[in-house]
């Protein structure tokens, strides 16, 4: 599987969650996304930019094109250097969150996802990283 | 500052959300809205999201708090317009809106609008008898 870097993004304030949005709805549009499953990447790519910035204290984006034989599809990374989450099994549940949200963003963001990958550790920030092909 | 507009129609207030909120503005919408009924005695809010390319967990939240404190001062709010895209997606992402009300379009949606604000007033009606 080969991959290319196409964006990195900065995310420090909930501007910065409107452009990453913007950016992943361009390179999905690029890659000839059906328009559900554009919507689809978009919102999980809000979900978790928004968990970057909220539970992490910022971070940032990096979106890459990969290719898997004749297979494309875009993968979006979100990494943070926060606190960290101590129970990702918990964190993963739907309806659990320590923000006063509504405990989505993880779980719906890998059920918008075809693939979906999370590590973190206490102290030591925490990454995402989730992959949608056409 | 940045802002969405709400305009008032008689006794409804009408909103049509046209740009990717961030979510303070999104935030400055929920606040304004309830203001605004308060001050205006709205009985009924249409907000129109034709041109929303998506809908997350947020805006989602925040489309429920609306309708939810407008039924405080006894007014009725109604979301139209949700994509069929978008709507598939909120599925998927766990968010059913369970008390929010929706519509095809802003016709319809004003149509659901006074025929449930009449209802109320015939129950009035019958309570005050």
């Amino acid at each position: 599987m080969t991959s290319q870097t196409a964006d990195s993004l900065p995310l420090t304030s909930s501007e910065h969650i409107v452009v990453v949005r913007q950016a992943v709805r361009r390179r999905a549009v690029e890659l000839g996304f059906s328009l559900v499953d554009q919507t689809k990447i978009v919102t999980a790519a809000s979900e978790l930019a928004r968990n970057t910035l909220m539970h992490g204290g910022g971070g940032r984006a990096v979106l890459e094109i990969v290719c898997d034989g004749a297979r494309r599809g875009l993968r979006l990374v979100f990494e943070d250097k926060g606190p960290g989450i101590a129970d990702i099994q918990l964190a993963m549940k739907d309806g659990f969150s320590t923000g006063g949200g509504l405990g989505l963003g993880l779980s719906g963001a890998k059920r918008l996802s075809n693939e979906f990958a999370i590590s973190s550790a206490p102290g030591r920030g925490t990454t995402v990283v989730i992959t949608r092909w056409k | 500052m940045e802002r969405i507009p709400i305009l008032k129609m008689g006794t409804y207030l009408l909103v049509s959300i046209q740009v990717d909120m961030h979510d303070q503005l999104a935030m400055q919408l929920q606040d304004d809205l309830t203001t605004r009924i308060a001050a205006t005695g709205a009985r009924g809010v249409l907000i129109d999201i034709s041109a929303l390319e998506m809908v997350d967990s947020f805006i989602g939240r925040m489309l429920g708090n609306i309708a939810s404190m407008s039924r405080v001062p006894d007014a009725e709010t109604v979301v139209v317009g949700m994509r069929p895209a978008v709507a598939i997606t909120l599925v998927e992402l766990g968010l059913s809106l369970p008390r929010v009300r929706t519509a095809l379009d802003v016709e319809r949606g004003m149509e659901l609008l006074a025929s449930s604000i009449a209802a109320a007033e015939r129950d009035d009606d019958l309570a005050d008898r």
